[in-house]
């Protein structure tokens, strides 16, 4: 295990250290200490390691991340894990704004809750949450898989494509051209193996499924109330 | 009434014009707004209104042919460890694959090239073909984030991220289904064939406090290597070049509302965003204000189209010029030589501006791939590269007339206004006098 002191060596030199590790490293074990809230904590990395993070982090920690497994020992900032390829980021605390935004792949885990904006423009990743999430959330999703073991807030799915939306407990409203679908068995194995990953107990039978009524995808002189 | 009783004449109304009632009547009939490419193309004050004041006893010239003046400018020099180098100080601005075909992006790249000069992705991410043609690409961050990955972010040599465009600040993208070919849907993880809407702000950051975070993570992620822009449409110049500073921008680009787009509502082009022209002076001014003037250098874009725009934007404090619109024409956008397909889209070679139909006879803004194989990237790369050549010989004309011996020694000084309108936008004298409307001490 390597043990990285944010506080006395700086932001820089982890970010440098994590991303010079290669798919052959065998330094792949990381603990980072003292991150005191800290922005854009082990951002850009592209390479099979553990990185743990023993406290609360800033804006983007996780950004951009591929192959990396990333874990916060606390809460994260805005942002995290945003535009996210591949990977695993698993926060044990709770999650500010834009939660996985613009993610492409990877799976992201929030223990605790995710405040609005949760899965912004999601493009393929997959996003577990423990907890409720806030508004808009999923807004203008386009690929991957949002869980949410708890309560979904305002407008869920606004605006979205193909982006699948599970959600156990109440949505508080659905977003334009937001609609529940049918639970068919393909989303109960899909929604049980991500549980599963994401280390949750939650009984997939339990969700509802929310997705596009495509009713937005082309320009209709009926619809302009919703644009 | 017989036939001898005088008659008034018909008079047509300046202000319902037929281009006007043509415009109610497509609305009446369709219920959706007028969609279209291009920048504003009404007038406004631009840099026509402008003269320079050549050398004459009280200043000397340099000799046109024989005695240098330098066209080199470096961008990023602020915080990047690779600045970028340019031969002449006109870059080609953003567009994106799917926007333009393959071979339009191709050829951008290559006139871009040969002419020491940088070109800019788009909405859509990165092509490996525009990465192989461009010597120097510059790569967009924008709201929509289609195709972002850090790959593609590490080949670039530039970083820009866009905040907003003067064709339509404040506005997203559009790219209607007729574009979104199967290459195009993936790249921007969309269904084929959908009316593509892009956002209009980023996803995870607002304000200025959060962008200045942002740009933080951007260069973590590239390791402080190449410059990162911040791309704004002409609004609040003083602010939001002010605020572009405060955030960590190494360059500011200000696109006026003459600059184009591939499609966004007619209404947004001609009716938000202030001309090119006005926007110059008071990004400079906060620039200067903040005592980084030339060190975060000042990149304008918007309706720039000859050698003489290129002097007038530096003269007024520009680093560097872009160019969108006149690049597409020097590739062969709107060639009369197609006369007869644009009749049968009922436009004629000029006025084509129904660039998110994908109809283009030129092949430029289109991805049908018929027409897009009438543009040969080399040879539309070649007239690029001479068009750039023209423009750069143009500037150096006009600079070595006022008698320097570097482009972006022009200054303020070397300019006069044929209106008033223009002296107040560029705060240069109205020609003949030594007054511009909001002179300090002029009392108005």
């Amino acid at each position: 295990m390597l043990t990285y002191d944010l506080d006395a060596e700086g932001l820089r030199g982890l970010n440098e250290a994590l991303q010079k590790q290669t798919q052959e490293t065998n330094e792949t074990q990381w603990e980072v200490v003292n991150p005191k809230g800290s922005h854009a904590i082990a951002v850009g990395l592209d390479a099979p390691i553990d990185v743990t993070v023993h406290g609360s982090t800033g804006y983007y920690c996780g950004g951009m991340n591929q192959q990396a497994t990333i874990r916060v020992k606390g809460s994260a900032g805005p942002g995290v894990a945003e535009n996210m390829m591949s990977g695993t980021v698993i926060i044990e605390g709770d999650a500010s704004q834009y939660a996985g935004a613009t993610g492409h792949g990877g799976l992201l885990v929030i223990k605790g809750n995710a405040s609005s904006r949760c899965g912004i423009s999601m493009k393929g990743i997959d996003i577990v949450v423990h907890g409720n999430i806030g508004h808009m959330s999923a807004f203008m999703a386009q690929a991957g898989n949002l869980v949410v073991c708890g309560d979904a807030g305002d407008a869920l799915g606004d605006s979205l494509y193909e982006a699948r939306l599970f959600v156990r407990g109440s949505v508080k409203s659905l977003g334009a051209d937001c609609v529940e679908k049918e639970m068919r068995p393909e989303h109960i194995a899909l929604l049980s193996a991500l549980l599963e990953k994401a280390e949750s107990d939650a009984k997939p039978e339990e969700f509802k499924r929310y997705g596009s009524a495509r009713k937005l995808y082309n320009f209709d002189v009926d619809s302009n109330t919703t644009y | 009434m017989d036939n001898k009783t005088p008659k008034t004449l018909p008079i047509q109304s300046a202000t319902f014009t037929p281009e006007v009632n043509a415009e109610i009547r497509r609305a009446a009939a369709t219920g959706i707004y007028d969609i279209r490419g291009g920048g504003a193309k009404r007038k406004v004050p631009h840099f026509d209104d402008l003269v320079f004041l050549g050398a004459s006893v009280s200043r000397y010239p340099l000799e046109g042919y024989r005695e240098t003046c330098n066209t080199k400018v470096t961008l990023g020099t602020r915080f990047a460890k690779k600045p970028i180098e340019l031969d002449i100080p006109i870059t080609i601005a953003g567009m994106s694959f799917g926007a333009l075909s393959g071979q339009a992006k191709e050829a951008l790249g290559r006139g871009a090239s040969a002419a020491g000069t940088s070109t800019t992705t788009g909405d859509g991410g990165m092509t490996p073909e525009e990465r192989g043609h461009s010597n120097k690409l510059v790569y967009q961050y924008l709201p929509s984030r289609y195709g972002m990955n850090p790959n593609d972010l590490r080949k670039a040599d530039a970083i820009e991220v866009v905040v907003g465009q003067g064709a339509k600040p404040g506005g997203g993208g559009m790219l209607l289904g007729q574009k979104i070919s199967d290459r195009v849907a993936e790249m921007r993880t969309l269904p084929k064939g959908i009316d593509q809407r892009s956002a209009c702000r980023h996803p995870d950051w607002t304000g200025p406090d959060d962008l200045e975070i942002k740009l933080l993570e951007l260069r973590e992620i590239t390791n402080w290597q190449v410059p990162i822009y911040v791309k704004v449409g002409g609004t609040r110049p003083y602010y939001d070049t002010a605020l572009a500073v405060k955030s960590g921008a190494d360059v500011v680009v200000l696109d006026g509302m003459q600059g184009g787009t591939a499609a966004t509502q007619d209404v947004f082009i001609e009716h938000v965003g202030i001309p090119t022209l006005a926007a110059i002076r008071p990004a400079v001014r906060a620039l200067q204000d903040l005592g980084v003037h030339r060190e975060v250098q000042l990149v304008v874009s918007g309706g720039i189209r000859n050698g003489a725009d290129v002097a007038k934007a530096m003269a007024l404090g520009a680093d560097a010029v872009a160019i969108g619109t006149a690049a597409l024409i020097a590739l062969g956008d709107n060639d009369p030589k197609w006369e007869a397909e644009y009749q049968k889209l009922g436009t004629t070679a000029g006025a084509y501006d129904d660039w998110h139909e994908g109809q283009d006879p030129a092949g430029i803004t289109t991805q049908d791939l018929a027409l897009a194989s009438r543009l040969d990237p080399i040879d539309a790369g070649r007239r690029l590269r001479n068009y750039l050549k023209v423009m750069t010989l143009e500037a150096q004309t006009i600079a070595r007339a006022c008698g320097h011996n570097d482009l972006r020694n022009l200054e303020p000084e070397d300019l006069c206004a044929l209106t008033v309108e223009a002296a107040a936008m560029a705060q240069v004298p109205l020609a003949g006098t030594e007054w511009y409307p909001g002179k300090p001490g002029t009392g108005y």
